[in-house]
């Protein structure tokens, strides 16, 4: 008998890894798989009808994120926009003379940290602010890092692990006063279930999304580049996107992300709402039925779906095969590409205890998350950490 | 035997995606694991990201769950720093043997434990073999293939967990097994090196981590016949490499760190007639004065010797064993115990 059966009902708690596509997006997508199939760079109608869906996919995400449809860059997801808009500007801005200093934070996606570090060894200057323990980015640590060089601040708006809500509004103030020729990027990609970018992320120059983290498919996501921002882009050829992001346009995408985004928004406050409270449910079940049980981050400063707990004396890694075993799906710090556990940068720079960060697991609800799911956590989490206890296995 | 939860360590390699599926036939409920051990810059070795691909690969194929454990910390604190301090001391260590004894007997059994599992398999060429009051380990079946010399530090609490599938088979029928089961790794062929260092690195490896002084090689009347650049570069028992021309063949008879000197000499100057360990180990209780069989090397040939205290007495004189080295006692085909030659 082998307990690896795919069909056996998981119990979900990877939101923020990804979610399922929603059903309005996989049918607002299929038509553009079958049959208005065409190149929409084509001069012919096949291609003028993609054209058409294509655009007015822009038009729908540009509205709902605040931005005009010119303003929307579709990339192939999350990790290629962030690079885009750090790399791109930093190098446009170099190019024009205007500095050579780049700013970040400590617990920003790889993809950000990933794309300052690629900046470093071309000859900029990064710096990373530091992050308070709960989980916020440090303002003055922040204001120290800006000066008269600097020409790209990336800020994160949700934090992908912790998921606590950056003072945006807060590090745009300061940078417009301290650092006013500098572009602002924020990777936007996991707040989008969770806050009303428009109103959120309207200071920014630069916002990323993905659409896979809101109900749309994988391989698709998008840069708002606002007004006269400079970018240098990555992916040269045929022009597409204004120049910014050659390629054959990938309408099935940008269309089913649109549906997603339209739906996400139509039924975010009651999704949040909704998400909060069986958030709140677990976490308080969890920190009630087992004992020396810490959360990272703020949880009144978090987004609805996270939930980021510490089991003291348990390694993280042998409990997400335990709950694996169990049915629940749940993440702990990064993977990488051999698909072992890294540790966690974020936990790190929240100034968690390494034995801490180590026995820390994040369990993550989406629009998607019924009772059921809070209920089979609230089953098998306390067994399943007694366990690990019991065995004497400590980080 | 039947029906037990066996976590399996999978290499990715054709021993242990045999070893896998082995257990499966034998109506275990398996499931394999990869260890990352190593980050650094020889991905090349055993365990890199093509081989966690390869052993992933024949999970989904056999159907089993599949995990990766990050023991890279772990590894790097007991078996590369111990392997680079025992360069720079004058030692030659056996870091595949720290690995067993640390991680994979050691971190990884106590995970299994932890997780409920009944046994601990790996694609090791080795037996265990159920005895009165305890287990046996004992040589694979294929002699060529015997893996049982890096396996010696398992106890009976280790052996009463773990399952050594492949041990019954030779390499040819491990070989047929594996395209029997349509295995994608049938074909792969062995990894050999120390997975850590890609092969003739070593030493620049080491001189990457630890400073070790030049020094003399002097010959054994005490004379200065040469010069080095690093106690590391030099295991006692090396004929290559000593830089020096004399003639007739020599060999390092001694690494002496302390005073960063090197003593080569001739063959007959490297025969001993005992070898004192340290850190002995039995698999069961100690061995009287009867006659066993030492081994110095992984794939070695036994000689004839017994042990008195930690003293392993050879019948004939036998080359000096490198300080750091792995002795083994046989009793026939059946695991004593061992320890570190001093």
């Amino acid at each position: 008998m082998n307990r690896h059966d795919p069909s056996l009902d998981a119990c979900y708690l990877d939101y923020a890894a990804t979610t399922p596509m929603r059903p309005e997006a996989i049918a607002a997508m299929e038509p553009f798989l079958r049959t208005t199939f065409a190149n929409p760079s084509g001069s012919h109608a096949a291609a003028r009808a993609a054209k058409t869906a294509l655009e007015e996919a822009r038009e729908e995400i540009a509205g709902l994120l605040g931005a005009a449809p010119s303003e929307v860059v579709f990339t192939a997801g999350g990790t290629e926009a962030d690079n885009l808009a750090v790399k791109g500007a930093a190098r446009a801005a170099r190019a024009a003379g205007e500095g050579d200093a780049v700013v970040t934070t400590a617990f920003e996606h790889k993809g950000v940290l990933a794309a300052c570090d690629r900046l470093a060894r071309e000859g900029f200057r990064t710096t990373r602010a530091t992050v308070t323990a709960a989980g916020i980015v440090d303002l003055d640590s922040l204001a120290d890092a800006l000066d008269d060089q600097t020409v790209v601040v990336s800020v994160m708006l949700v934090n992908n692990e912790v998921g606590t809500i950056q003072p945006l509004d807060a590090v745009v103030d300061l940078v417009r006063a301290r650092a006013p020729r500098a572009v602002i990027h924020t990777d936007a990609v996991q707040a989008v279930p969770w806050l009303d970018l428009a109103g959120a992320a309207s200071g920014a120059d630069l916002v990323a999304v993905s659409a896979h983290k809101f109900g749309g498919p994988k391989g698709t996501g998008a840069l708002v580049v606002r007004g006269t921002t400079s970018l240098e882009p990555l992916i040269e050829g045929g022009g597409q996107e204004r120049g910014l992001r050659s390629g054959t346009s990938n309408v099935a995408g940008a269309v089913a992300m649109a549906a997603a985004l339209r739906v996400t928004c139509a039924h975010r406050e009651a999704d949040v709402e909704r998400v909060a409270a069986l958030r709140d449910r677990l976490v308080d079940g969890l920190l009630g039925a087992i004992p020396a049980t810490f959360e990272n981050g703020d949880r009144a400063r978090k987004v609805a779906g996270n939930a980021h707990l510490g089991f003291e004396g348990i390694e993280a890694e042998a409990l997400l095969v335990a709950l694996d075993t169990a049915g629940i799906c749940a993440a702990a710090g990064s993977s990488c590409s051999s698909g072992a556990t890294e540790p966690s940068h974020v936990l790190a720079a929240l100034g968690v205890a390494p034995t801490r960060a180590l026995a820390s697991v994040r369990f993550s609800l989406g629009a998607a998350s019924v009772d059921a799911d809070v209920d089979a956590a609230l089953r098998i989490v306390p067994d399943a950490v007694a366990r690990l206890r019991a065995a004497g296995v400590a980080a | 035997m039947t029906g037990r939860r066996v976590l399996v360590a999978m290499s990715g390699g054709v021993d242990s995606s045999v070893a896998a599926a082995l257990l499966l036939e034998q109506g275990h409920d398996v499931t394999g694991v990869t260890l990352k051990l190593w980050g650094g810059d020889s991905d090349s070795g055993c365990c890199s990201v093509s081989d966690v691909e390869d052993a992933r690969r024949v999970a989904a194929q056999l159907g089993i769950p599949h995990y990766v454990f990050n023991f890279s910390s772990d590894f790097d604190a007991k078996v590369v720093d111990p392997y680079v301090g025992s360069y720079a001391a004058g030692r030659t260590p056996n870091p595949c043997v720290e690995c067993n004894r640390s991680i994979k007997f050691g971190r990884l059994l106590e995970r299994a434990d932890a997780l409920g599992f009944d046994f601990l398999a790996t694609g090791h060429h080795a037996r265990v073999r159920r005895v009165d009051g305890g287990h046996h380990l004992v040589r694979g079946a294929d002699l060529a293939k015997d893996q049982s010399y890096v396996l010696y530090m398992l106890g009976p609490r280790e052996l009463a967990r773990t399952l050594l599938p492949v041990g019954e088979l030779t390499k040819g029928s491990v070989r047929e097994h594996a395209a029997r089961l349509g295995l994608r790794t049938a074909a792969k062929p062995e990894s050999m090196d120390v997975c850590f260092i890609t092969r003739g690195h070593r030493a620049a490896f080491i001189g990457a981590r630890a400073s070790t002084a030049c020094g003399s090689i002097f010959d054994t009347s005490g004379a200065v016949v040469g010069y080095h650049h690093g106690v590391e570069q030099f295991t006692v028992g090396q004929r290559r490499g000593l830089g020096v021309a004399l003639g007739e063949r020599r060999y390092v008879v001694d690494v002496d760190a302390t005073r960063a000197a090197v003593t080569i000499g001739t063959r007959a100057d490297l025969l001993r007639d005992e070898t004192v360990l340290r850190d002995l180990a039995f698999v069961g209780a100690a061995p009287g004065p009867s006659p066993l069989l030492a081994q110095v090397r992984a794939h070695g040939e036994p000689v004839d010797a017994r042990l008195v205290a930690s003293t392993v007495c050879y019948e004939r004189p036998q080359p000096r064993v490198a300080p750091g080295q792995v002795v083994v006692l046989y009793e026939g085909d059946t695991v004593v115990g061992g320890g570190i030659a001093t």
